[in-house]
């Protein structure tokens, strides 16, 4: 449990480089309702095996991992036909080490009739990091994908009004990428230049 | 403009005349704008605003009175709080998140501490003590977050005497915080494994004083504004959304129970033995802000039957653990009251400083370094006073979050202000949003 890896630098400053691995497909049976939502989906949507990259099933919390192609007819299906009424928002993971599907897009789904929750993951790469966007099925996510926009870039092709939501609208980059430095940018006051955090002398 | 006003200037711009407006200036600006042949108004409100409900911008298109469009611009409380996170460990998180709605600290340290147990695989390890405690303090919670929801959306509406009765009960739970954590707010008391520190000696029979007192209380503002013809021709109708409306828009809580559906994640989902407790779930059926006030004035009664029931249970687990058994992952010292206030115990330091060398290692690599939590990634939600809070945490195996987001009642439930008043009168989006209760430091994160 202890023991340093890697650098062993335990402050956060030194640029520590961090690997997140992705967990391989589960195999049936799921447990739980699972195996019984998989089930109904593949048949109320033929395409599944197309469709469905991977299900993983990781401490009691079942992931499907949607091709972004057919993330709109899966979530149309999901909502109609598995009764997942609710969708709660959309958030963004960088995976820097995972080449192609650098970006991920997580949503958790909600239904009110069976009492179910589910996840619906995409993966897009850095250079293509473009998604559709869900709010024509569910359109509570539209501030969460805006907000996931802002904050890792992740495109969400066909939203009304895909703008920053919490940065400022000129803002440069998108502050949750791995990539993007913790710190901040110098602020001027009264003549004066205070540098961000991660520049000043004491945390290098 | 015939005379200067200096509290409205005006200026001329390619869209029309813009009126900075800034104090109690409306006599000048209505004459001024009722001498236009223009009908439509686009009004800046906020997001510095007395009845915004905090640093909420809204940016009203009118026509006279009524709104034909209403959009909620947000962000001005953003502090980065998640991309801190991945910057501090496990532990260190509960002070990050307990700042975000600010009006229920507990249960983003709840929620929290239930995703990163759930990472752990030690959910079933914490102890009862402990998840009691988190329960009481969580209703606790909940009664004084409706407090502020009802006092100051009473506020806003031009009632003064809610407020401060309204306040005047939050002060009594707000004390029982501070004999326990120390602290009023941001108390970040629910750690990992556990709780912070055990209750304070005879804590239990001053909650019970308080549950006591509250209750007698909580009739002041029932008599004030239940059944009250001006509050009801206020809040009666307005800020409508019904049930398809809510889950098409993802609402959670009061605002979706106002609908009638009995929907609350203690009774549906239950976390933290909820199912153990006897309490009802609250709903109305009229979609509005009266149903949703409502709401919120009998849920109070249904959390302090809960505390009651904690208070039972805490009695008989007198001198039981408040953290998880696994030294690798309870905080090495238990807080003590000493002299100068809350702090680490003496005992503690003098047993790392003057005896143990293996335990000041401990002590320094757990409270520096933090503990390793296995990779993956869990969602996590809780019935928190404005709806369904997620914790959305990812590992690396790492001693600090790979990725933290919560899933924000206010931030979604915001998103209803268009539907809610749009159509309406100008005056009623201040209910409306009240109503919906947005604490914008959960909002913006």
């Amino acid at each position: 449990m202890f023991g340093a890896q890697g650098t062993g630098d335990t402050s956060g400053y030194g640029g520590l480089a961090r690997t997140a691995a992705s967990t391989g497909s589960s195999e049936r049976p799921y447990g739980s309702y699972f195996d019984e939502v998989a089930d109904d989906l593949e048949r109320a949507y033929p395409m599944f095996s197309e469709a469905i990259e991977r299900v993983v099933v990781d401490r009691g919390e079942l992931t499907l991992h949607v091709k972004r192609e057919k993330l709109m007819e899966v979530s149309k299906i999901l909502r109609d036909s598995l009764k997942f009424e609710m969708c709660m928002g959309v958030s963004g993971v960088n995976y820097p080490a995972d080449a192609g599907r650098e970006l991920h897009a997580v949503y958790p789904l909600l239904s009110l009739t069976n009492n179910r929750r589910i996840r619906l993951e995409v993966s897009v790469p850095d250079l293509d990091p473009h998604i559709p966007s869900v709010v024509e099925v569910w359109a509570g996510n539209n501030w969460h994908e805006r907000e996931t926009y802002d904050m890792f870039g992740i495109i969400f092709d066909g939203h009304p009004g895909l703008t920053r939501i919490l940065m400022p609208d000129d803002w440069q980059g998108h502050p949750q990428r791995k990539d993007y430095a913790l710190g901040g940018i110098p602020v001027e006051y009264k003549g004066a230049t205070t540098p961000p955090p991660n520049e000043r002398r004491s945390y290098k | 403009m015939t005379t200067f006003d200096p509290y409205a200037p005006s200026r001329d711009t390619t869209e029309g005349t813009v009126y900075s407006v800034t104090g109690g200036d409306w006599d000048s600006l209505v004459q001024e704008i009722g001498s236009t042949k223009e009908e439509r108004v686009v009004v800046n409100m906020g997001p510095q605003h007395p009845s915004t409900h905090g640093v909420l911008r809204l940016v009203l298109e009118l026509e006279g009175e009524t709104v034909t469009e209403a959009r909620a611009g947000i962000g001005y409380l953003h502090t980065g709080i998640e991309k801190n996170m991945e910057y501090r460990n496990w532990t260190q998180g509960t002070t990050f998140v307990t700042r975000m709605d600010y009006l229920a600290p507990l249960f983003n340290e709840t929620a929290y501490c239930l995703a990163v147990e759930k990472l752990l695989g030690i959910t079933q390890d914490v102890p009862e003590r402990a998840t009691v405690i988190r329960v009481m303090m969580m209703e606790l919670n909940r009664i004084s977050s409706h407090m502020v929801a009802l006092g100051t959306g009473a506020l806003e509406l031009g009632a003064i005497s809610p407020m401060f009765f309204a306040f005047r009960e939050r002060e009594t739970v707000l004390d029982i915080f501070e004999m326990i954590s120390g602290l009023r707010m941001n108390m970040a008391y629910v750690r990992p494994g556990g709780v912070a520190q055990d209750l304070p000696d005879g804590a239990i029979p001053k909650i019970r004083d308080a549950v006591k007192l509250m209750r007698k209380n909580f009739k002041d503002n029932t008599t004030l504004l239940v059944g009250n013809s001006i509050w009801m021709k206020r809040t009666q109708g307005i800020g409508y959304l019904d049930l398809a409306g809510c889950t098409t828009l993802g609402i959670t809580g009061p605002v979706l129970r106002s609908t009638g559906l009995p929907w609350d994640l203690r009774k549906m989902q239950p976390y933290c033995g909820y199912e153990n407790y006897n309490f009802d779930v609250i709903t109305a059926d009229t979609c509005d802000v009266y149903g949703r006030f409502l709401i919120r004035m009998n849920e109070l009664e249904q959390s302090l039957r809960i505390v009651e029931q904690a208070l039972d249970k805490l009695e008989k687990l007198e001198g039981a653990p408040v953290m998880v058994a696994d030294k690798k992952i309870a905080w090495p010292a238990q807080l003590a009251m000493g002299g100068d206030g809350l702090g680490n115990s003496l005992n503690h330091i003098r047993e790392i400083m003057g005896t143990s060398m293996e335990s000041l290692i401990h002590h320094f690599k757990l409270v520096t370094e933090g503990f390793h939590v296995p990779a993956g990634q869990v969602y996590v939600a809780i019935e928190s006073p404005r709806g369904e809070l997620g914790a959305q945490v990812v590992s690396d195996g790492g001693t600090k979050p790979y990725r933290m987001h919560f899933r924000e009642p206010s931030f979604n439930n915001l998103q209803a202000t268009s539907a809610m008043s749009e159509g309406g009168m100008v005056a009623d989006i201040i209910g409306a949003v009240a109503s919906i209760d947005p604490v914008m430091g959960g909002v913006d994160r």
